[in-house]
């Protein structure tokens, strides 16, 4: 499948990424590269083939994944925020929304 | 001091011979002689390190601990409380976590004393190390060959003896790769044997922490600390933790091995093959019983791996916003700007391309096509080894196709890089555990590793496996070759 530089624009928007127009020329190329490796995928006959998506689940362990809904401690406020680039009262701050 | 053996550490400690200050200040010593030529280590505090060596000494005049004043190395996708955790990403450059993984705390109340965290690929992405925004890690046999990757940091400090045992991560080889190339032991465990709580998510579906270490018995024993349920983690399974340390060294006469041809095709480095097929001779000579199978899908593998390692990239490094932790861009024009330009320059151009592949393989008309397809393959992928392992105890194979290659040579090519994983990816997709144990050296001197792969939670066949074999053909390599050392033993 071709993709195009626009087809990458896109992408990168909803990828919240920015390009240069340089970057996207290196980026369209190598992005094409790996789609072409990506294809062989569709030589698989997966005609009835059920997807996995956690690899190590069986009935046994099946009986253990909910747990209890009980109130557990957290994090403290202080602690949560100390690694935001912008804490204030409280609350992570972000540039106006409306 | 040796700081190979981490057992003969933990004795010494718990009999009162040699303190765990002793042991940490003789790893911050090794550090500093070594490691300005190998760059292993992203952030060392030796203060914090010496007074937690200090609690240990405390601790073991009441009691014996299992991991006691055992100094280890912690990559740096890995949360420790209180000590920077930047995933050798600028985007987390200086992030600080208020909480410890669980395997870390597991470590700690055993006794062990973390002295540093280890150099990695940006966000665990990558084969060779180079990845990483800080610093360029050296494999310690070439210092112009990468260490392998993406857990290079934590396999040179094992290596090159700064600590004897180190944790990395796996979500495609980066253990078993940069163990085979740097000529030491690296266990991938069973999918959800290790809790992932506090392992900055990659791949959710595939991310394991994993041991590096010097011996098979010193990985048990601290797979036996580490391994287990966590009510933190969902996917940690629910199921006990044998003792991986008894039962060790019990023959392995009888036992039936596997050779998938699928791993013995092009591409293969000749000298690799051959100091495989003499690993495989050498087991045949311990009396296990070696036969040929087939993995009819490994050829789809790679393409599949990295269809379902971006997609969920994509979706685990959305959290990278500017907003709640890591950079925020200083100039935007809106929020949607600040999450774009923060992300933008705080990434790095591999973690970029596997989000860009994510992003596209999940977008709307293009789900069933790649994701949906890829994870249906992936059970294709567990198949082949569910038939193999009705037949045989355990496979054998090479772990990489070729030993430790050059900085800079795959750096360019995507694919190149990616194609490095072929024979270890499919154990993440289907799950299972895999070692790379030292097998050999080549002629210029590059370790090469044996792997060696069993079913879901056959750990202790694997480390069994590589205890016998290492005591009967034991691997001496040639000297180190880095900067200002000549020999890599340890010397006081």
């Amino acid at each position: 499948m071709a993709i195009s530089r626009n087809e990458v624009i896109k992408i990168a928007e909803l990828a919240r990424l920015h390009f240069t127009g340089e970057e996207l020329d290196a980026f369209t190329g190598q992005f094409q590269h790996l789609l072409d490796y990506i294809e062989q995928l569709k030589q698989v006959d997966v005609e009835d083939v059920a997807p996995t998506s956690h690899v190590s689940l069986t009935k046994e362990f099946e009986k253990h994944i909910f747990r209890d809904d009980e109130v557990r401690p957290s994090l403290p406020v202080e602690e949560s925020l100390a690694n935001a680039p912008d804490p204030g009262a409280g609350h992570f701050r972000v540039p106006k929304v409306i | 001091m040796n700081l190979k053996d981490a057992h003969a550490i933990r004795d010494a400690v718990n009999s009162g011979k040699i303190s765990a200050g002793e042991w940490a200040d003789a790893a911050l010593r090794r550090i500093e002689a070594v490691d300005s030529a190998l760059g292993a280590f992203l952030t060392v505090e030796p203060e914090t390190v010496l007074r937690r060596a200090g609690e240990v000494d405390r601790a073991v005049k009441n009691k014996s601990l299992p991991l006691a004043g055992i100094p280890v190395a912690i990559k740096d996708n890995i949360c420790t409380r209180n000590l920077k955790t930047t995933c050798g990403s600028k985007i987390l450059e200086n992030f600080t976590p208020p909480y410890s993984a669980t395997a870390i705390n597991r470590l700690e109340q055993a006794g062990a004393v973390v002295v540093g965290k280890a150099n990695c690929d940006e966000f665990a992405m990558g084969s060779s190390t180079e990845n990483s925004a800080f610093r360029m890690t050296r494999n310690p046999y070439d210092p112009e060959r990468v260490p392998g990757g993406s857990s290079g940091g934590s396999a040179v400090a094992v290596a090159a003896g700064m600590t004897p045992l180190a944790l990395g991560s796996e979500t495609g080889g980066s253990v078993r790769q940069p163990a085979s190339f740097c000529g030491i032991l690296g266990l991938k465990p069973t999918y959800g044997r290790i809790s992932r709580y506090g392992l900055v998510a990659y791949a959710s579906s595939l991310d394991c922490i994993a041991p590096f270490g010097n011996s098979p018995r010193d990985i048990a024993l601290l797979l036996s600390v580490i391994a287990g349920r966590d009510y933190n983690d969902a996917t940690s399974a629910p199921f006990e933790v044998p003792d991986y340390l008894s039962g060790l060294r019990e023959p392995v006469g009888g036992m039936k091995l596997g050779v998938p041809r699928e791993f013995f095709g092009e591409g293969l480095d000749p000298a690799v093959r051959s100091i495989i097929e003499a690993g495989i001779r050498n087991a045949e000579s311990l009396g296990c019983e070696v036969r040929e199978v087939s993995l009819p899908h490994t050829r789809y593998a790679v393409a599949d791996y990295y269809v379902i390692a971006s997609a969920e990239a994509s979706s685990n490094l959305a959290r990278y916003d500017g907003v709640k932790y890591g950079y925020r861009s200083p100039e935007y024009d809106d929020l949607i700007d600040m999450y774009r330009t923060s992300r933008s320059q705080g990434f790095g151009p591999e973690v970029k391309r596997r989000i860009m592949i994510g992003t596209y393989a999940l977008s709307s008309g293009y789900y069933d096509a790649y994701y949906g397809r890829a994870m249906k393959v992936r059970t294709l992928i567990r198949r082949d080894y569910d038939r193999a392992f009705e037949k045989v105890d355990a496979l054998l194979s090479p772990v990489s196709p070729t030993p430790a290659f050059r900085i800079g040579e795959k750096i360019s090519d995507p694919l190149a890089m990616y194609l490095s994983d072929i024979y270890t990816v499919t154990a993440n997709l289907a799950g299972i555990p895999a070692l790379s144990l030292p097998c050999g050296f080549t002629r210029e001197g590059l370790p090469v590793g044996l792997q060696v792969l069993a079913n879901q939670f056959q750990e202790g066949t694997l480390l069994r496996f590589a205890e016998n074999y290492m005591q009967a053909f034991p691997v001496s390599g040639p000297p180190m070759k880095f900067q200002g050392i000549s020999r890599p033993e340890i010397e006081d």
